[in-house]
């Protein structure tokens, strides 16, 4: 086979959209962006576009489901059949059913569940385009999302992953890298108290390489953090400027 | 003992206000001796306890307070009420007959139907049970006519003003009859639509603004400039 | 997962391992006894039978020809399912897989595949059209905690086990000789599952353990001690440290089980 081996990292050290290896791509997050929704959010990170909405706390249905001393959260992480390459089907595969289990688990330790008992809170996220790193991103918006529906929470959680393209350690992997790399470890954080609520790895690291990729993907988690109490917080700029 | 944040200052979950002999109050918590906001808001210092005005809030329920809400089933002896919060209100049909009924007789659907509109005050409510709605008092029932609104909960004090100076301004300058529930839902009455059409303007723009100085003042003048415009408009027509 | 454990029970587990100590005697950082038995279905290419304490999983291996993954041609292809089997708790019911028995098959899946435990490349009997299917089956038959380890153990196992008949292309068509070959292994990736229980690390958490424990992290290694897979579990959270300090602890005691266990 004559497969093209293109090299993922240049000479100058350059990523293949030329970022430099602690770099992140251009994020771009709006809050409140769906009026049915009782919270939503929208995230940009390189070429991934993903929607989350937050409905509840509410009633649940089934009553039987319901918890008498918290309330149960629920979570779906979705990708619309025209977001990646080759269509994929509609219906929740293995990946996304996976996926929607250590997001929720991610976002469950910010979260004061026992507050409202007998109730559901239920995330949707949607990724609408895939660009490699999607449930990060989508952990990113979701959190944002719990904030914007008032839910009371103990910290945003910020999420980002780091790992390994020929031999380099690097932060927020693209699509390109994420395939053709050998190391990917997702992070995801709830900043003020250096509680990390999610670590996947796979591939292939030294312990040391290891340690490098998660303290660059904590990194990365702490400046997504930066962003995303900014654009929480754009949302009521007005606020302030009539204030003046 | 610092605190991290001036008074009116926005906060977001996660941000440490203050730190060591303060209190945790509203949207707020506590963990070792620092304090956090819990969502997103305005922080306000009470003496020792730090509270935050938050701007994004639902409505849980509280015994006493007076609340509009919808109509959503009909049972065998009651009805359920959807009253803007996670957790559906009942009405006994007891409370409504004002007597013991027979399930074979009343149609209860005659008194209150799925849809219906009413007033009503919240009886009894805990962590274990959904709250419970009493109609039988001066004021209370099914709402007949008049427009519906709806707003932020946390924003209903706001819409109130100091001492009632807000509201009772609202109602002087637009002509309308207007009762506030709890749960952000607030019904508007008026001899002419135009009227409340005039009253929901202002309560909106004071939900969007609800945080900023000289807000009763603003909203004062842009009723009458509304009122002025709109004389304006019939006497050219 | 869960069912309902009695408070007192949770309270007292706690307690202990914050004085570093366990329920069933064990140290913060000792294994359950580890029994494997192989070949234990002979219908099945390859397979294995793993006692980690009370915890029972049997993993067997079918292999069908199939064709490649377009982005590998040349490569074998493996999937891994796990069956979370009702006989095996009372919290495990019938129907199609749910969100548990996928993470645990996902996970099981990284381990072999990041490591590259299976020469897949070795599987492939026409590029790009025919190649061996490696199905590996896990199923639980008794849940007494720490199935992710467990069902790791059995996995490596049947493929160890697992005998790949002989054939020979005629005119396109695989003919089926006789005699069999070994499936073509060069790692054995070992599990390490730790819980945080009252701030501190355990591994190997059985049953009691899991239904008190806050957060569950599961490090896979391989045979050059290497990190091939992770997977952070639970409504809890670790500290960057306690993720450093995990890392090192699976490193040693993946080694001590491979030698144990002479992979």
């Amino acid at each position: 086979m004559n497969e093209k081996i293109e090299k993922l990292i240049n000479d100058k050290g350059l990523r293949l959209d030329g970022r430099k290896p602690e770099e992140l791509r251009p994020i771009k997050i709006e809050v409140g962006v769906l009026s049915n929704a009782d919270g939503s959010a929208y995230i940009q990170q390189g070429k991934n576009k993903i929607l989350a909405a937050v409905y509840g706390p509410k009633e649940l249905h089934p009553k039987h489901l319901a918890l008498p001393d918290r309330t149960v959260l629920r979570c779906r992480y979705h990708m619309a059949p025209f977001s990646v390459q080759e269509r994929k089907s509609p219906a929740p595969s293995r990946r996304e059913i996976e996926l929607s289990k250590v997001i929720r688990e991610a976002l469950e330790p910010s979260l004061f569940l026992e507050y409202y008992p007998r109730t559901a809170i239920d995330i949707f996220i949607e990724v609408l385009q895939a660009d490699g790193g999607t449930r990060c991103a989508s952990i990113t918006a979701a959190s944002l999302a719990l904030a914007d529906a008032g839910i009371p929470m103990r910290d945003l959680v910020a999420a980002c992953a780091a790992g390994k393209v020929d031999d380099t350690i690097v932060v927020d992997l693209m699509d390109a890298e994420d395939k053709k790399g050998t190391a990917d470890v997702p992070v995801a954080l709830m900043p003020n108290f250096n509680a990390i609520t999610l670590l996947q790895m796979d591939g292939d690291l030294t312990m040391k390489e290891f340690e490098k990729a998660f303290n660059m993907a904590l990194e990365g988690c702490r400046k997504i953090y930066t962003l995303q109490k900014e654009a929480l917080k754009a949302k009521y700029l007005n606020v302030k400027e009539v204030e003046e | 003992m610092p605190t991290f944040f001036e008074r009116r200052q926005l906060v977001t979950p996660g941000d440490l206000i203050a730190e060591g002999q303060y209190l945790p109050g509203e949207n707020t918590y506590k963990e070792d001796d620092k304090i956090y906001a819990s969502r997103i808001g305005l922080v306000e210092y009470e003496d020792k306890k730090v509270n935050v005005v938050a701007l994004r809030a639902f409505y849980i329920p509280r015994v006493g307070d007076t609340v509009i809400g919808t109509v959503i089933d009909v049972g065998f002896n009651g009805w359920t009420v959807d009253i803007n919060s996670p957790y559906l209100a009942s009405l006994k049909a007891s409370d409504v007959l004002g007597r013991p009924f027979k399930p074979q007789k009343n149609d209860l659907s005659k008194f209150l139907d799925v849809g219906d509109l009413l007033i009503a005050k919240i009886t009894s409510y805990d962590r274990a049970h959904n709250p419970q709605l009493t109609v039988s008092e001066p004021g209370l029932g099914k709402i007949t006519r008049g427009q519906v609104m709806k707003i932020t909960p946390t924003k209903i004090p706001r819409v109130i003003g100091r001492k009632g100076s807000m509201i009772t301004m609202i109602k002087q300058e637009t002509n309308c009859h207007i009762i506030l529930g709890q749960n952000g839902v607030i019904l508007i009455t008026g001899k002419k639509l135009e009227d409340e059409e005039l009253a929901m303007m202002a309560i909106y723009k004071i939900e969007e603004e609800s945080h900023t100085v000289g807000l009763t003042d603003r909203i004062t003048k842009m009723i009458r400039d509304e009122k002025a415009k709109r004389k304006e408009g019939n006497k050219s027509e | 997962m869960s069912s309902i454990i009695v408070r007192v029970k949770q309270k007292q587990i706690s307690q202990l391992v914050s004085k570093g100590k366990r329920l069933d005697g064990r140290g913060l950082t000792d294994y359950r006894e580890i029994k494997i038995e192989q070949g234990v279905v002979e219908k099945a290419e390859g397979s294995a039978r793993v006692l980690l304490g009370k915890t029972e999983v049997m993993a067997g291996v079918k292999l069908e020809i199939g064709q490649p993954f377009s982005d590998t041609p040349n490569e074998g292809v493996l999937t891994v399912n796990a069956e979370l089997v009702p006989l095996a708790s009372p919290t495990f019911e019938p129907g199609p897989p749910d969100e548990n028995s996928i993470e645990l098959a996902r996970v099981v899946d990284r381990g072999i595949r990041e490591s590259k435990a299976i020469e897949l490349e070795k599987l492939c009997i026409e590029p790009g059209k025919k190649v061996f299917v490696v199905f590996v089956d896990i199923y639980v038959l008794n849940h007494d905690g720490n199935l992710i380890d467990a069902s790791a153990l059995a996995a490596t196992a049947a493929l160890l086990n697992t005998k790949m008949f002989n054939y020979e292309i005629e005119d396109g068509e695989v003919k089926i000789k006789p005699g069999f070959s070994p499936l073509p292994i060069r790692k054995h990736p070992v599990a390490i599952t730790f819980a945080k229980i009252n701030n501190t690390l355990i591994v190997d958490p059985w049953l009691e353990e899991e239904q008190t424990m806050d957060a569950r992290l599961t490090i896979t290694v391989d045979d050059e001690g290497k990190i091939c897979a992770m997977q952070k579990g639970g409504s809890g959270y670790f500290t960057p440290k306690q993720v450093l300090e995990a890392a090192k602890i699976a490193k040693e005691k993946a080694e001590e089980i491979r030698k144990k266990l002479n992979w």
